[in-house]
């Protein structure tokens, strides 16, 4: 059974006044309140399945099912805070809430109207922020990729429609020709999120521009990079946006056939996706003409199997082919010649979900946000020493301290901030120096870090830079595929000189020698896991020199991390 | 990745690998997916079925091999009853999943990727799980054992038999 144009805006219509409690609206339906347990990774590993549970229970005990609609959604945000669990209307965020919690929640707010204080967040002065717009987490964030995650029940269509879904498909199906389709993406300024910032539109334009009998769409969901965890998010919380957005760029290239590629270690994710797939195509939103037009498109799900390299683009395409994910060197390109010998486009997932917005509202909309040649939003996933740990969505040019202070609430413990680390194990640091630079693609660039995936962890005065730069070597060495050389060895002889060096057994030209084999990795390796792998050594060593120096010349580490036998705790 | 087994175990491959052989029958593109399924009935990857896979998807059992010591997700000996992975991520690396990791080391007197002599664990560590926010994180067969401390290691590991 295909749905038509007005078969899918009465859906919305009904869907709209459905949602209205969670819009900030009077409350539409039979429902008095919708209560959201988030679902996401952070808040499933602890433990709101059985907040789930309870609550499920809790409401027919107490006959409210009927008048209680009960959501299990994807990530919110606020992982630190989990289990979290919002109710409608009035958004109030009640946090780190256990089964035992459960009952004060129906009887105070449910049956009496009185919301529960002792459950929602306070700052770090004390100050009560009962709801999410209060919340110092949320009011400076700017939700597009995640604007449906932990708002609706990841699987459900009709919520997703709700929210405007597959509106933009339809419009371009409807009234845009492929190539303005194309044109609105590369006018909107969107770089791709998965790391490289390449401009998305210009990617699609290469693709539409080659003649084949057939071409590939490709999502890279093997986010890999430690530290980062968005595409779980969106991939879990809100997979129908990806598959329109594939959808659409089926329909802006030309091609009849997507491949979604999820890591293993999201099994969620794996999970709602095929849902979402299913329910796509039993709705004809996948298949053959998709909305009565003469547009077919259809995905395939395929599962990665382990191997960080696979995040590389014609990595993961070997992967998908059911080889060994290794790269090869470019050219020939995707958009020439890609999966299975086929001009393919391939784009992260936070990529995807910034796709159906600006083909609904434009590229004005969109290209309004952000600085300069960085538009739009970025997610952040802040981890590490800081407060209120979670993604983060802002626009591109937010100041970090904004991010670190006002969203992170700052350092815990009252220590103090030492360095921020973007960009995972191919980006660098920010020392406190920059703590009022803007995060874009740029600026981070020009200081020898980079925006990557959008992993942002956070170091205090306890994080020794030479451990931290070792950890990052020790994972891409690790995950080194063996193909090439530069990679291969150069990552392998860089850990082996930082494991001397943190165990105070460095020695004089160790820093150069590390700096000519970053160079020489950075000039030769094949594929940008090898030549990006150098980043943390480089970047540790422009702010940190001091501290290598000290681990070598004094056998101290000034953090007092490194266990160096016979060492004295260093008094700087 | 370790050596293959050899304790001469025979695993028949149970209907949805056979569908799935038939599905994939003289096509290399399904390498993968039929080993996964394979990885997932068995818990490993016994050596009769590798060489049943390199005959019906017409691969060379090189190239098996191959697929099957690159990937994290595929091991060639039969795991522990018990799997331990701790994520040595940034953000639990940062909060302490070392001292983690040298507790459970300790305690199981196995290295990280090994499974103790009487396959009771199997001890791996994995980077990142997407869950930074209650950092350090160990799952123990799925179970999440959020805000690990070396301290806490015993007392997990005692609860699986």
């Amino acid at each position: 059974m295909s749905i038509t144009y007005q078969d899918l805006e009465e859906i919305r219509s009904k869907a709209k006044e459905k949602l209205a409690a969670r819009l900030g609206k009077d409350p539409a339906d039979e429902f008095k309140y919708h209560v959201l347990v988030c679902g996401g990774t952070g808040c499933h590993s602890s433990g709101c399945q059985a907040v789930a549970d309870t609550m499920e229970k809790a409401l027919n005990d107490e006959g409210l099912a009927n008048s209680t609609k009960l959501i299990q959604t994807g990530c919110m945000g606020a992982c630190q805070l989990g289990p979290v669990v919002m109710v409608y209307p009035g958004a109030y965020h009640y946090c780190n809430v256990q089964p035992e919690d459960i009952a004060d929640i129906v009887n105070d707010h449910l049956k009496n109207d009185k919301f529960v204080e002792r459950l929602c967040y306070r700052n770090g002065k004390g100050e009560l922020q009962a709801t999410m717009p209060e919340m110092d987490f949320f009011k400076k964030q700017h939700k597009i990729a995640l604007r449906n995650c932990g708002l609706v029940d990841p699987v459900s269509l009709d919520e997703y429609v709700g929210m405007d879904g597959f509106a933009a498909l339809s419009k371009a199906l409807k009234e845009m020709k492929p190539q303005q389709v194309i044109d609105e993406v590369k006018n909107s300024g969107l770089r791709g999120r998965g790391g490289a910032g390449f401009p998305t539109g210009v990617k699609w334009q290469f693709m539409a521009d080659q003649e084949a009998d057939q071409k590939y769409v490709i999502c890279n969901g093997d986010e890999g990079d430690p530290g980062a965890f968005m595409d779980n998010a969106v991939l879990t919380g809100d997979p129908y946006s990806v598959i329109e957005a594939m959808t659409l760029c089926g329909y802006a290239t030309g091609a009849s056939k997507g491949y979604a590629y999820i890591r293993l270690e999201y099994p969620l994710a794996i999970q709602n996706f095929k849902k979402a797939l299913e329910v796509c195509r039993e709705k004809g939103l996948l298949g053959e003409k998709i909305l009565d037009s003469d547009f077919s498109f259809d995905i395939e799900i395929r599962e990665g199997a382990g191997a960080f390299v696979c995040g590389e683009e014609t990595a993961l395409m070997a992967s998908t082919e059911g080889k060994r994910g290794e790269p090869r060197p470019r050219p020939p390109f995707p958009a020439v010649s890609g999966l299975f010998g086929k001009p393919s486009n391939i784009n992260n997932v936070e990529t995807w979900a910034n796709i159906c917005p600006i083909v609904l509202k434009g590229a004005d909309w969109y290209s309004g946000i952000g600085v300069g040649k960085s538009k739009g939003t970025k997610v952040f996933a802040l981890a590490g020493m800081i407060a209120n740990s979670g993604l983060v969505e802002v626009p591109m040019g937010t100041k970090l301290r904004d991010v670190v202070e006002e969203i992170g609430g700052g350092i815990p413990d009252g220590k103090k901030f030492k360095a921020a680390q973007t960009g995972g194990p191919s980006g660098g640091c920010i020392p406190a120096e920059h703590f009022d630079t803007s995060l874009d693609y740029e600026n981070l660039a020009s200081l020898g870090s980079i925006v990557g995936s959008g992993g942002l962890i956070i170091t205090d005065e306890d994080t020794c830079m030479v451990d931290l730069a070792k950890f990052y070597l020790g994972f891409t060495q690790d995950e080194s595929c063996g193909k090439c050389t530069p990679c291969r060895i150069g990552t392998k002889r860089m850990l082996e000189i930082l494991n001397r060096i943190s165990k105070g057994l460095g020695r004089d030209g160790d820093i150069e020698l590390l700096e000519e084999l970053a160079y020489m990795i950075k000039q030769s390796a094949l594929c940008g896991l090898g030549q990006t792998s150098p980043n943390p050594i480089l970047s540790t060593l422009k702010y940190y020199r001091d501290e290598y120096e000290a681990h070598i010349k004094d056998k101290t580490c000034p953090a007092g991390v490194c266990k160096i036998r016979g060492a004295k705790k260093a008094t700087s | 990745m370790g050596a293959e087994c050899n304790c001469n175990c025979q695993a028949d491959s149970s209907k949805k690998i056979d569908e799935l052989l038939s599905q994939y029958r003289g096509n290399p593109n399904g390498l993968i997916v039929v080993l996964a399924a394979i990885q997932q009935d068995n818990g490993y990857l016994p050596k009769d079925l590798m060489i049943r896979v390199a005959e019906e998807l017409n691969v060379p059992l090189t190239d098996v091999y191959g697929v099957a010591t690159f990937y994290t997700a595929f091991t060639l000996r039969p795991r522990g009853r018990n799997s331990i992975n701790l994520c040595l991520g940034t953000a639990c690396y940062v909060k302490g999943a070392p001292e983690v990791h040298d507790a459970i080391e300790k305690e199981l007197k196995i290295k990280a990727g090994d499974t103790t002599e009487d396959r009771r664990f199997t001890f791996d560590v994995v980077r990142c799980l997407g869950a930074c926010g209650i950092a350090p994180v160990m799952t123990v067969n799925g179970e999440v054992h959020p805000r690990m401390t070396a301290e806490k290691v015993s007392e997990v590991l005692s609860k699986y038999e």
